[in-house]
């Protein structure tokens, strides 16, 4: 099968990744091989087949949910992109682009 | 013999007999890396003043008595695990300047006892590769031969334990990245089963195939390592409850009336190098004189392997990478709205393989296409466990070539993904199952590439597989 360049541009908008032209040509070329390969799964019979998600066989796994105090609070603000007086600052989620704290 | 070639069993020799200090075999180690690392390009990040720092700690425990097993060892990390206070970036730009402020919980295991970080191994993006070219910080090169490929993702690692740069290695298999590194450079690597290891603090690629395993200079090493770090964790609620054997004593077992099962699909794949087909099947032949029964078998299902791994692991990758989106942490683009904080963060963090398997997830997750791919792969995965839970009533191991040929030429198979994703065909099938799967080294091509032979055994068998690759002599 084979995937155009609009599907790419839909796909990179949903995936929040910006590619440039020649991107968006290598990429719907490459993408189209790997489907055409994935879609030999449709050669194997699954009528009736569970699914599998996951190989532990644990199932319901559950903690105390108590509170502990990681320390690390120092570490993690060294780690953000831009800090405002001690709290992670990042660009408006609503409204126009102005930054708010 | 230099002190960076010795073995975690010989170097804890060396220690506890006061031959030398850890001081003095991390000195070994960096000088090694110094010399070497420029060339190979397996470490991203080295760590020369913190190392001896803590090679001067483990020293002191030495001395006062508090001797652990990997006390004053030195190893390296792949930089896909997170090490406190240690930049770790995932081979990223996008983690370019990252430094965890906590360990993994397998290195913290390690770091306690006295191991010594000496730095962090080069690897494909965020484990995305099959040859180490996928990296943002340039390939690594095979130290046997400087015009191949390490192997990848945990080529760095691979390339580092076989060039005597380090004692042993900590990285991680999703679908191949510890055990085709390792038989490409020639050494030891083993995927554990899932939840054997915990997971905690290494960066996430497919959360429901991801493991962390050892790569070492020989198997007696990798059931040394396996013993400190293996076991349930708090952190990670899919680690398995199950005892930790003494993988020491499993390891040394002999194999009278072993039946060690040859699935044929794994000898007729498309692209088979004769000599690695040859030289596997000899060591078969080895474990029969040696006592083993050898029983020929088919699995039909195999080829499906890599197709079910390149639906679910894009798949999950897509869900897990949304974290990387320049807010909490790494590195932010410069643009005043979120939405291209968010897409040029990701455009300049990511290289192009890992776009490229977030936008195959993307597309098989998104509405319409959900059942025709994702459900569809994760049935076929049920049918490959049932594969491998089939031929184990009958056989206690497989034995297969890790690989179907030995590490082939830089550059040879970058331009065509496909071609990258079908060199994991060996090695995918034990990732789907989530059954433990060990490389050894078999032989070498007429070259001199080393050719690795896997064993893959039932779950939370590693003591097991473990005593087959300690009968395969090269």
């Amino acid at each position: 099968m084979s995937l155009s360049i609009e599907e790419v541009k839909k796909i990179a908008k949903l995936a929040r990744i910006e590619l440039t032209a020649d991107e968006e040509k290598r990429h719907a070329s490459t993408i189209s091989t790997v489907l055409d390969f994935v879609n030999t799964l449709n050669e194997v019979n699954t009528d009736g087949v569970e699914p599998t998600a996951q190989v532990t066989g644990l199932e319901d796994v559950v903690r105390e949910d108590l509170v502990v105090n990681s320390k690390i609070k120092k570490e993690l603000l060294n780690q953000m992109p831009q800090v405002s007086v001690g709290l992670l600052k990042v660009p408006a989620v609503f409204g126009d682009s102005e930054d708010i704290i | 013999m230099k002190l960076n070639e010795l073995t975690i069993k010989e170097a804890q020799e060396g220690l506890r007999n006061k031959k030398f200090t850890s001081v003095e075999l991390t000195k070994a180690c960096l000088d090694r890396i110094k010399e070497r690392n420029v060339e190979l390009n397996a470490f991203i990040t080295v760590c020369e003043e913190t190392a001896l720092k803590e090679a001067q700690n483990a020293d002191e425990m030495l001395v006062e008595g508090k001797i652990f097993p990997l006390t004053g060892i030195p190893f390296a990390v792949k930089d896909a695990i997170c090490t406190a206070g240690v930049r770790s970036t995932g081979a990223a730009k996008v983690l370019d300047n990252y430094i965890p402020p906590y360990d993994a919980t397998v290195i913290k295991k390690i770091r306690e006892q006295g191991g010594v970080l000496l730095g962090k191994n080069n690897c494909d993006a965020f484990g995305h590769g099959a040859s180490n070219e996928n990296s943002m910080y340039g390939p690594v090169k095979n130290p046997i031969n400087l015009d191949k490929v390490a192997g990848g993702s945990s080529g760095g690692s691979a390339a580092a334990v076989a060039d005597n740069m380090c004692i042993f290695a900590i990285a991680e298999d999703t679908g191949g990245s510890i055990r085709q590194p390792a038989s490409f450079c020639g050494i030891v690597g083993m995927r554990p089963s899932y939840g054997r290891n915990s997971r905690f603090g290494i960066m996430p690629m497919a959360s429901s195939f991801d493991t962390v395993g050892p790569m070492t200079k020989t198997v007696e090493d990798m059931a040394i390592v396996m013993q400190e770090i293996a076991g349930k964790d708090a952190l990670d609620a899919t680690t398995v409850p199950d005892l930790v054997p003494t993988y020491n004593d499993e390891m040394k077992k002999d194999l009278t009336g072993l039946r060690v099962g040859v699935p044929q699909e794994y000898f007729e794949a498309e692209g088979m190098d004769s000599e690695v087909r040859d030289v596997v099947e000899k060591q078969i032949k080895n474990l029969e004189k040696r006592g083993a029964e050898i029983i020929y078998l088919s699995m039909p299902l195999t080829k499906y392997a890599i197709a079910v791994y390149y639906v679910l692991v894009p798949s999950e990758v897509s869900s897990n990478f949304g974290r990387l989106d320049g807010i909490r942490y790494g590195m932010r683009a410069d643009a005043k709205d979120l939405f291209d904080v968010y897409s040029k963060s990701r455009a300049s963090g990511f290289p192009e393989e890992v776009k490229r398997r977030i936008l195959i997830g993307t597309y098989a997750l998104s509405s319409g296409y959900y059942e025709a791919y994702y459900k569809k792969a994760q049935q076929v995965r049920t049918l490959i466990c049932r594969d491998f839970d089939r031929v184990f009533s009958d056989v206690d191991v497989l034995v297969t070539p890790t690989s179907p040929f030995a590490a082939f030429g830089l550059g040879e198979k970058s331009a065509d993904p496909l071609q990258l994703y079908l060199a994991d065909i060996f090695v995918s099938p034990a990732a789907s199952a989530g059954i433990p799967a060990i490389s050894v080294p078999a032989g070498e091509t007429k070259s001199g590439l080393p050719i690795g032979l896997q064993i893959m055994g039932p779950k939370l068998s590693e003591g097991l597989i473990m005593s087959v690759a300690n009968n395969i002599k090269k």
